[in-house]
């Protein structure tokens, strides 16, 4: 694109406009401090809960020998599911030359940034000897797909960054002039990181270029983190988890709960941050698409996963089948792929249930369900392992979750959210100089014509 | 120039010839002193050379560790006990040219639980946690039911060693798969990976904590116990390196435990102490290993449940029951 368009006048307006629109909530106002400080004070309590686990032990979660993985391992599941979907719009949408998600696209890498980095606390929160987190680099075994899911977790969690940041730059040095009135750590962050930034076309060059090299890389980078994540299952012999689909199964389900996250996190900008300029219906009516979209691929996957052993009803499969149909996991199976799945996807199809508020709503449902279908996924194979569990205690045959198990995922929910909130109200929320920069070429064309 | 230096140099020459004189008389002295004692010494050592020589033919042959047949004397033999510390590494090892089997004869099992008891007892556990475990098993309703003890499967491919991600649980040359729990980080994957349910978590502080807390670890028999920490069957390991039948297979009153080395082609049952044939007692009583076709290579044999000596008691010690 031609850098004249820079010295433009009505670029300049342009800009002004939009960059006020967008600073406008970069504060840190009231409702800023109540917030965080709402989320300190949960975190600390749920802080607590931890400490008692590292003190007691695993024991004070609901988990023993028959079901050892729970909430935990679901939720570090869903976490890394959610954060995939900063790899599906800047990366799989932006390289296909889509535009419209310029102003989302931040959105999505900080809801990568944030989910990715708390995955990386949830394993830990599971772990029985946390002080021995180490050992993992000192000894690890490359055979140990556990070793996989940190290399590539840890790497996505970076790259994601630096997709999250590298973009932000021009802002950055537009915005360090324009901060009168805010603190000055802050203004002295933005001059720090917006390293010297001058809009030099060169400067631009190597931007664009480190974009596609981060864009082209991510897309494999993603597919292996969660991939991965499903192999920690799949590569046991356990009915229920022995499935071959387990890697597009993961990840076709982490669009789903990934759009959704965007879509609520969209829907809460454009409402209390005033963006309705920005994130207009026409986004939610797309990303509304998008949904309907990745949600009929992921029914696909499901078809799959139940139909075929449901179909031959090998021994143990069908024990765990029965048991998610109509036995003791019936309510939440059928509830996370009706209430989650199908019947968002009938109501996406219908234009209305598109605009900003229903979109929301179905969101929520899908975003809600989501964790719970990580659950249906990792306890249920757990519950009837192949040889029988007898002449334990009643409590060690059926895993339920305590309270203390529960604050501690709270944590890690209140981590993600801290992350959220300090990524999008301390920085521009939406891409002043991308927004900028296509409206003006947008008015420029217009113009010419 | 040359003068000045010759004059205290012959000066000194004489000094060194008195030196030199009084030097040699010592060494003679010295010398007479020495001749006596290095004969002294040599009638000692041949005497000793004597007393030794007396049991030349009193050798033995011994396999070394690294499979040499060397002769050594009698009384030269050492039992040797490893320091709990070398066990680290001779644990990690394993007993060369072992190859550990067992065989369960469940026609033989009347869930006496005494196997149970004494690999509790031995390894610090609770009553309901489990290195090896009797239980109740039925393949379909129209066939009767029976008593099953299942200890860990001690796989050739075994799934657990494969996923841990620090190599805390390993395979051992000697076939046993040990766990170290000064390694283990409880990320519990090899419980989700064994498809026998072998394995425990120390979910709350072991139950010896307390005053095993100063002892040194012994990794062939995984005590003291840790919590965060798995744990699971050793096959006794600590009991092999004494040349002893496993905890297990010892308390057994009923016959049902045979233990031995598969390159012997011997296993020894725990209750008669007979030893028999293992490819004899497999191939006549129709052995097999549970879940075969699972692929995970187990060293435990099962005999079938036919003809059984014991009755199948409806309901009993099925269910664990708290009795402090």
């Amino acid at each position: 694109m031609a850098r004249s368009l820079y010295s433009t006048a009505f670029y300049r307006e342009i800009l002004e406009s939009v960059s006020a629109d967008v600073l406008r909530n970069v504060r840190i106002n009231k409702g800023f401090i109540i917030w965080m400080g709402i989320l300190t004070i949960s975190l600390a309590a749920c802080l607590y809960a931890y400490t008692l686990q590292l003190h007691k032990g695993l024991g004070v979660t609901g988990l023993r020998d028959a079901t050892s993985w729970g909430m935990y391992i679901a939720t570090f599941v869903f976490f890394v599911a959610t954060s995939l979907i900063g790899m599906l719009i800047s990366s799989v949408l932006g390289l296909a030359g889509v535009t419209w998600i310029k102003p989302i696209a931040r959105i999505a890498e900080i809801i990568a940034v944030a989910f990715a980095a708390i995955a990386g606390l949830v394993i830990i929160s599971d772990m029985g000897r946390p002080d021995r987190l180490p050992y993992l680099f000192m000894f690890g075994r490359v055979q140990s797909p556990i070793v996989w899911d940190v290399t590539v977790v840890t790497t996505y969690f970076f790259v994601s960054l630096m997709l999250w940041f590298i973009p932000l730059i021009p802002d950055l040095a537009i915005a360090k002039s324009r901060l009168e009135g805010r603190p000055k750590f802050l203004v002295k962050a933005y001059e720090i990181l917006s390293i010297n930034w001058v809009n030099h076309e060169k400067q631009f060059e190597i931007m664009h270029q480190a974009m596609r090299i981060l864009l082209i890389l991510i897309v494999p980078l993603a597919f292996a983190i969660h991939t991965v994540t499903s192999w920690l299952f799949a590569v046991t012999p356990r009915a229920g988890w022995d499935s071959t689909i387990f890697g597009p199964y993961f990840i076709s389900g982490a669009f789903v709960s990934g759009t959704a996250a965007v879509i609520i996190a969209m829907y809460f900008f454009r409402t209390s941050y005033r963006l309705q300029k920005y994130l207009t219906d026409d986004h939610f009516e797309k990303i509304g698409r998008v949904l309907a979209l990745v949600s009929i691929v992921y029914i696909y996957f499901n078809i799959n996963e139940f139909i075929v052993p449901g179909y031959k009803l090998k021994a143990h499969d069908a024990i765990h089948l029965r048991e998610l149909f109509i036995g003791h996991h019936a309510l939440l199976f059928w509830g996370t792929q009706l209430l989650g799945l199908v019947i968002p996807v009938v109501l996406l199809l219908i234009s209305k249930m598109r605009k900003p508020l229903p979109l929301l709503l179905i969101s929520i449902f899908v975003f809600i369900a989501a964790w719970f279908k990580r659950y249906i996924i990792v306890v249920p194979p757990q519950e009837h392992p192949y040889l029988p569990i007898q002449n334990v205690p009643v409590e060690w045959m059926i895993y339920k979750p305590t309270v203390t198990e529960t604050a501690v995922t709270l944590a890690s929910m209140i981590l993600v959210l801290m992350i959220i909130t300090i990524l999008s109200k301390l920085f521009p929320v939406i891409p002043i100089w991308e927004i900028a920069e296509e409206e003006a070429s947008v008015k420029e064309k217009a113009e010419i014509n | 120039m040359s003068e000045e230096i010759k004059k205290p140099e012959s000066d000194d020459e004489k000094i060194d010839e008195t030196l030199e004189s009084s030097r040699r008389d010592f060494l003679k002295k010295v010398g007479l002193v020495g001749a006596a004692s290095v004969a002294g010494a040599a009638a000692v050592y041949s005497g000793y050379r004597f007393e030794k020589n007396k049991h030349k033919d009193d050798t033995v042959k011994v396999l070394t560790e690294d499979n040499r047949l060397v002769e050594v004397p009698r009384e030269e033999i050492n039992d040797i006990k490893y320091q709990v510390r070398v066990l680290h590494t001779k644990g990690r090892e394993g007993i060369k040219g072992k190859k550990w089997v067992m065989v369960i004869d469940l026609s033989k099992c009347r869930n006496a639980r005494k196997c149970v008891n004494a690999c509790q007892s031995a390894h610090h556990l609770r009553p309901y946690e489990y290195h090896i475990n009797t239980l109740v098993m039925q393949e379909t309703v129209n066939t009767p039911k029976y008593y099953m003890p299942k200890p860990c499967q001690h796989c050739d491919n075994p799934p657990c060693v494969s996923v841990c991600p620090v190599d805390a649980t390993f395979k051992r040359q000697d076939g046993i798969v040990l766990i170290d729990n000064e390694r283990c980080i409880g990320c519990r994957f090899c419980m989700a990976a064994c498809p026998y349910s072998a394995r425990m978590f120390h979910w709350q502080e072991p139950l010896n904590a307390e005053s095993d807390k100063d002892k040194l670890y012994n990794v062939e028999l995984n005590v003291p116990q840790k919590k965060g920490t798995i744990s699971k069957c050793l096959f006794s390991a600590d009991r092999l390196r004494e040349n002893a039948l496993p905890y297990c297979v010892s308390a057994c009153p009923n016959g049902v435990f045979y233990f031995g080395d598969e390159n012997e082609d011997a296993v020894t049952n725990g209750t008669t102490k007979e030893t028999v044939s293992l490819s004899e007692l497999l191939e006549k009583n129709g052995a097999y290993r549970l879940m075969a076709e699972l692929g995970t290579k187990p060293r435990v044999y099962y005999l079938p449940p036919k003809n059984r000596i014991f009755d199948f008691k409806e309901g009993e010690k099925t269910e664990y029951k708290e009795t402090t």
